[in-house]
């Protein structure tokens, strides 16, 4: 399995609500990608509770390390270095990985390496088609809503974020005004699917030359809308809302990153976090990316959502630049991409 | 036998450890700083200096909760990968046991505590008895003043250590005046040392897979749940 020039690390990913540990050898080849999700826990509260998240992290760990290295076919004692989410995310949540992966370290005598969260969700796309520079990434998932400019490996240049909501947190608030269960963002996606976007709802362009992102006003605008026509005793079908909320989100999601693309000269595009398996945005974003003659990537789905395997592509690359973490490496819900 | 013990449930930092049965060091402090950054570099010290790799190492004891949800957790975790990669056992302690034998000796009981915020504390009740500390009345949550009528009217001496002892002086003193004696303050810590020799002579954990904090307490939004959907079955492991 292993030739003396591989490189096997071992990721470990616990920002959030998945509890994941994954074997990459020479940083784009997946021997196992473990996910244990706790959606099912988290569903009746409507969200993800982060202390209950966090218990369930110290339960599962050191099972999923087991599946993991089984899945692999390899053994602790072969891996090279261990890759470690140390931020951003919920800092309980983020503590169990970390700590597991210095105790691993130690107990193993291995190097360590921290990896920031958006920086795995950008090498899924190296672990589909090997990266080359300079490009640009469209961060979005639950937490994130960025642009970013890469112009080589572990060079990370964030030129837009949003100043209030996420995209999937939208996503989500605008699903649960419409009474869809959680995590909204997938039936919202159906939903526009089947209906028409007959309402009309503002985009959030910001400053002309700004790559920043706000979608907390259409949110707000979404709701205001279904109140007003509940009090007039009108009724406006969801598929309607749904379709005119997304059309509203892509235009400004895709229109946006076209312009960096064209602003800073890139001929590569990725598109990654969870909401990246939207229907809507892969296919607007492919169209535009094909009228432009751009090369677009988009991992597939397992690889969007969080995992460990992207964690350890990301840190197989600052592996190799030479990046370490030591004994002091913590949790850090704020960290910054750099 | 050589046993590394990890204690993080409270603010007090230790990590103990046994070199071929005897004990070899202790490192502790009791400052209200981060677990998470300080940990793996207090047993990386205490281990070099004791001239030991983590490979010689026969168990792995850590102290279980209760205590702060986060603390507790950054102990566990360590504990049981630790255990788990160098393929030894895991054995936990109870914090609040392992506090309890500060009161060695103390003809009474001894009701060690932790400050669990909202006028409650995780406690329980010990004594002394054929060199052995043994348990009264098993750990729990419960509002102080519920527990300090109970324990007045026991009638008994009672040994209060904890290291939230200063906080709670005032309210104890005043329902049980006479009957209640405080350990100094170098009594009130949870010692590493004790609790490798504690964790040393316990049966440990077999399966270092299903080693999970003692928390006592469930998840707030777990018990608001439940309060709101009763009879209704929950998968999480609570009380
Ligand atoms: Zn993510």
């Amino acid at each position: 399995m292993k030739d003396e020039q591989d490189m096997l690390i071992l990721g470990i990913e616990t920002s959030c609500d998945e509890t994941s540990a994954a074997v990459v050898k020479n940083g784009r080849d997946i021997l196992s990608n473990v996910v244990s999700s706790q959606i099912e826990s988290h569903k009746r509260f409507g969200g993800v509770v982060p202390e209950i998240a966090s218990r369930h992290h110290v339960e599962q760990i050191t099972y999923i390390f087991e599946e993991a290295l089984k899945e692999a076919g390899t053994e602790l004692k072969d891996i090279d270095a261990i890759a470690v989410t140390e931020g951003p995310g919920l800092v309980g949540a983020l503590l169990v990985g970390v700590n597991s992966a210095k105790a691993l370290a130690y107990a193993m005598d291995k190097p360590l390496v921290g990896v920031h969260h958006i920086a795995g969700h950008i090498y899924a796309n190296h672990i589909v088609e090997e990266l080359t520079f300079p490009l640009i990434t469209l961060v979005v998932s639950g937490g994130h809503t960025e642009l970013i400019y890469m112009k080589e490996h572990g060079s990370f240049e964030v030129i837009g974020e949003t100043r209030d909501d996420a995209v999937g947190e939208a996503y989500d608030k605008v699903a649960r005004t419409l009474g869809l269960p959680y995590p909204g963002g997938p039936h919202i996606d159906r939903l526009a699917h089947e209906g028409e976007a007959s309402v009309k709802l503002p985009r959030a362009w910001l400053e002309p030359d700004s790559f920043d992102f706000s979608f907390s006003g259409l949110k707000s605008s979404v709701i205001n809308t279904l109140h007003n026509a509940k009090q007039r005793g009108e009724e406006i079908p969801p598929e309607n809302i749904a379709a005119s909320f997304q059309e509203s989100v892509i235009e400004v999601l895709v229109g946006k990153t076209m312009r960096a693309v064209e602003e800073k000269n890139v001929d590569r595009l990725l598109l990654a976090g969870g909401v990246a398996a939207n229907k809507g945005l892969r296919e607007a974003l492919t169209s535009a990316c094909s009228e432009k003659g751009i090369s677009l990537t988009i991992p597939p789905m397992p690889l969007c959502t969080d995992n460990a395997a992207m964690i350890a592509a990301a840190g197989t690359i600052f592996y190799q630049q030479g990046r370490r973490a030591d004994d002091r490496l913590n949790g850090q819900p704020g960290l910054v991409l750099k | 036998m050589n046993v590394l013990a990890i204690d993080t449930t409270t603010y007090v930092l230790g990590v103990g450890l046994i070199k071929e049965n005897k004990l070899a060091g202790e490192m502790m402090t009791h400052l209200k700083k981060n677990h998470s950054l300080r940990l793996m570099p207090a047993i990386r010290t205490l281990m070099e200096e004791a001239e030991m790799k983590a490979e010689e190492l026969d168990r792995i004891v850590v102290a279980q909760g209760p205590g702060s949800y986060t603390g507790v957790r950054i102990g566990v975790t360590t504990a049981k990968t630790m255990a788990w990669a160098l393929g030894i056992p895991v054995a936990g302690v109870s914090s609040l046991e392992l506090m309890a034998q500060n009161g060695r000796y103390f003809n009474g009981v001894v009701s060690p505590f932790i400050d669990a915020r909202r006028g409650q504390v995780y406690t329980g009740l010990y004594r002394y008895e054929d060199g052995q500390m043994k348990q009264l009345e098993k750990d729990r949550i419960i509002m102080h003043e519920d527990w300090l009528k109970k324990l007045k009217d026991s009638g008994e001496n009672v040994l209060f250590t904890s290291p939230d002892a200063e906080k709670h002086k005032e309210q104890i003193t005043e329902l049980l005046g006479k009957q209640a004696v405080f350990a100094r303050l170098t009594e009130n810590i949870l010692r590493p040392g004790e609790l490798a020799m504690l964790g040393m002579e316990k049966e440990a954990d077999g399966a270092v897979h299903d080693f999970t904090p003692n928390y006592i307490r469930m998840a707030e939004a777990e018990s608001n749940w439940l309060a709101a959907n009763k009879g209704q079955q929950t998968k999480s492991k609570g009380e």
